[in-house]
């Protein structure tokens, strides 16, 4: 208990002080084993950030300030990381982690703090009626799911009845999102659906391929992060497996994943709602006022690859939401619900991004207080192993509303009866 | 000075084996409850206590639990984060699907339900032990994880196979749920962890303890005095199981208040907590405290004073974090390889002496 006391007294006099800034957690991973994906995405969301401070002097006048704190990817982590840095004016939190996701949801609704999970977290999120403080534009997994199947749908001719779909997926909340989806699709198109689960970390799958070869699915769609995608590209190469025919989830579509594997990775898909490369010219202005001033964010090795430019796509969003709330609200220090009414409100344009030095990044989108998950397009990427690119080889496509839509009314309502919520939108 | 019987005259058997029996000890003691009852629920704040205190006090539970399997009786488990999986899962389900029953009753049962578990996978224990029964618990782990991914029946079949504790109060007050009060949340673990230390410790000093105690010491000789084998094993096994099914539910319910299975309860749930006790003394209750108070307090503390204090890098500190805990615990084993409880009896030999050593 003495031991206590005196932890206690110590940890209280090296609390951090309060900033008069516009202040953008980072609930980032640069240990442990999704470190590999979380180092590039913190880099580029702390970049993008140090650009807008030197280049124009912060967003609207005031300076941001990314309090970066290190999750682990691990959930008690990331509640100490929330709670210790939600009352020194945090405006929006992107765990990152869908677990830690999960958390924070009620969380954030209980603290008026909006909770922005691109592209990951909860799926019903979309439906703001329900979901006041969390927002998931500008797509979730199912759309994810759909474009995915979509894709195979082209693939194989208009038509996948009679054909074998494997979802190769994450033994946790983020693998288990999309199966609703690929059931309720797989009715719709006729084909075989399988679920196959790979257990954290993922390190080991010697025996879900082993499954997958004696199946000999057509398609398999993946949803995996951190050290098991490239697990999972080495293996399908292993057996041979068309890569053509095998698909990740965004966060399975990254360098990290697909590098070790070789030249065998080549025509290995993932599914993008952001543009890939390094062709933008805001890469110019990164290199001149952050990384020449020493000012890069982690190692700065990272720079243009898919994670960082998703990170870099993270804080471009959370800081055009930031600068309409200022513009609404005619002052340059905004609250936190100043910031969730702008990102309710928000709307990115290609005028938007190419004023940002990233011309048609991503598609444009609006959300709205029906919809926070914007319009939820999907593209998909192919690696090259020679050249070492990515590159988008199908358009940014919508979902298949009539499967998604529905599918999200229902969780949401569920959600909401569960914990008392009233839908609406004042 | 400090800690000296000189004085302290004991006019009856039952004074004579209370918990305390010095009395500057018994006043200390008196001092950290009314300290942790009185004075922490009116100064803690949402950081201080889901940061700091209610994981601590939850560990402690688990610890406690764990010290009796293993600690008391000698049993090595593995198993304790898929038990504390078993506490979680079953508080859930009973606060779904009876909403109008008081939520400490529900953790109390899940402590039940997960007594029963782990005495099944005590079964065992019978027959093996040492690293055989490690592997058995072991198994144990794994399997209870895959259960809870894998039958839906679990988290209501929801999409994601995440659980969510829904809002609960005692009292009026809302002690589960998103919008709970730092001090209901506190209050609430504290109420279970002095409940559960009063039990542990008055358990392991009566006759149930001692048969604990001769099994983990040598079990032929303890089966030759007349120590049942069978019974004595297995009442561990299904006390400890009670404890570690608290901690589970408390565990999901108050502190995280979502879990799934794997993420939260995964082996590396069951390392810490067998790291805990074995930093804080095998066979100790207070041993129990101190371990889950090294392994809670001192990453938050490092990371505190290394990111927020120094303005260090989070993954360099991250990583310093790993090397000074290790660094510490393997200092700590080997200046007192029975742990932190014995430092600390040391030192309150030392502090009876002082300043006059001799």
């Amino acid at each position: 208990m003495k031991k206590l006391m005196t932890t206690s007294v110590l940890a209280m006099m090296v609390a951090g002080p309060v900033a008069a800034d516009l202040v953008f957690p980072s609930l980032s991973y640069r240990t442990g084993p999704f470190a590999a994906g979380g180092i590039p995405f913190a880099d580029g969301y702390a970049d993008y950030f140090t650009l807008l401070n030197e280049r124009d002097g912060g967003i609207g006048g005031v300076m941001a300030n990314v309090i970066e704190c290190e999750t682990a990817y691990n959930t008690e982590k990331g509640v100490e990381c929330y709670e210790s840095t939600k009352d020194q004016g945090a405006l929006v939190y992107q765990p990152l982690s869908t677990g830690i996701t999960y958390q924070l949801i009620p969380k954030a609704e209980a603290d008026g703090i909006p909770l922005h999970t691109m592209g990951y977290g909860r799926t019903s999120a979309k439906n703001g009626t329900v979901f006041r403080h969390t927002f998931n534009y500008p797509v979730n997994y199912w759309d994810g799911a759909s474009v995915g199947v979509q894709h195979f749908l082209d693939q194989s001719g208009g038509s996948l009845e009679g054909k074998k779909i494997t979802l190769l997926h994450f033994n946790g909340a983020y693998g288990k999102e999309p199966i609703p989806t690929l059931e309720a699709l797989s009715e719709k198109h006729g084909f075989e659906l399988n679920t196959i689960a790979i257990d954290y970390p993922g390190q080991e799958q010697k025996s879900q391929w082993l499954q997958i070869r004696r199946e000999r699915p057509d398609y398999v769609l993946f949803w995996g992060w951190g050290v098991m995608n490239q697990v999972a590209v080495q293996e399908a190469a292993n057996i041979r497996f068309p890569m053509e025919n095998f698909m990740g989830i965004w966060w399975s579509g990254s360098e990290n994943d697909v590098i070790p594997a070789g030249d065998a990775a080549t025509g290995y898909k993932a599914l993008a709602f952001h543009n890939v490369g390094t062709d933008y010219p805001i890469f110019d202005d990164i290199q001149q006022y952050v990384v020449d001033a020493g000012k890069a964010a982690g190692a700065g090795d990272q720079i243009g690859t898919v994670l960082y430019n998703r990170g870099m796509y993270a804080a471009f969003l959370a800081a055009e939401a930031a600068k309409d709330a200022q513009a609404a609200s005619g002052q340059a220090e905004i609250t936190p619900a100043a910031m969730r009414d702008a990102m309710e409100a928000l709307e990115i344009t290609a005028a938007e991004m190419e004023a940002a030095g990233i011309p048609n990044f991503g598609p444009e989108f609006a959300v709205s207080c029906e919809n926070h998950g914007g319009d939820g397009l999907a593209g998909v990427a192919q690696w090259d192993a020679s050249a070492g690119t990515w590159s988008l080889i199908d358009d940014f496509r919508p979902a298949d509303a009539d499967v998604v839509g529905p599918l999200i009314m229902a969780d949401s309502m569920a959600f909401a009866e569960e914990n008392g919520i009233t839908p609406g939108c004042s | 000075m400090f800690y000296r019987e000189a004085g302290d005259f004991k006019v009856s058997y039952k004074d004579d084996s209370q918990t305390f029996p010095i009395a500057f000890d018994r006043f200390r003691y008196y001092a950290v409850i009314a300290v942790a009852f009185l004075i922490i629920p009116f100064v803690i704040n949402d950081y201080w206590a889901n940061a700091v205190f209610v994981p601590f006090l939850i560990y402690a539970i688990a610890a406690i639990g764990l010290n009796i399997l293993t600690g008391y009786c000698g049993q090595v488990s593995l198993g304790t984060g898929g038990f504390m999986a078993c506490g979680a899962y079953a508080c859930y389900k009973l606060m779904t699907a009876f909403p109008d029953v008081n939520i400490m009753i529900h953790v109390l049962i899940s402590g039940g339900i997960t007594a029963a578990v782990v005495t099944l996978f005590g079964l065992p224990s019978l027959r093996i032990k040492g690293f055989y029964l490690a592997v058995a618990t072991l198994a144990a782990q794994f399997f209870l994880i895959w259960l809870f991914n894998k039958v839906s029946w679990f988290y209501n079949y929801s999409a994601s196979g995440q659980i969510n504790a829904p809002d609960r109060f005692v009292a009026g007050v809302q002690v589960t749920g998103p919008e709970t009060e730092a001090w209901a949340k506190y209050l609430i673990c504290l109420v279970f962890v002095v409940g559960c230390a009063w039990l542990a410790r008055n358990l392991t000093r009566g006759s149930v303890g001692r048969k604990w105690m001769a099994i983990r010491d040598m079990d032929i000789a303890a089966e030759i005095i007349g120590v049942n084998p069978l019974t004595t094993k297995l009442s561990a096994f299904a006390i400890s199981g009670f404890f570690v099914g608290i901690s589970g539910a408390l565990f999901f319910a108050v502190y995280l208040g979502s879990a799934e299975a794997g993420d939260s309860f995964g082996i590396t749930k069951s390392f810490l907590v067998l790291f805990m006790i074995i930093i804080g003394g095998l066979g100790s209750i207070f041993g129990s405290f101190a371990g889950a108070a090294f392994m809670v307090l001192l990453p938050v503390l490092l990371k505190n004073v290394l990111v927020g204090g120094l303005g260090w890098d989070t993954a360099l500190a991250a990583h310093l974090e790993f090397v000074i805990v290790g660094g510490l615990i393997v200092f700590f084993l080997i200046v007192e390889p029975h742990g932190l409880a014995r430092l600390w009896l040391l030192t309150k030999e030392k502090l009876r002496l002082w300043p006059f050593p001799h």
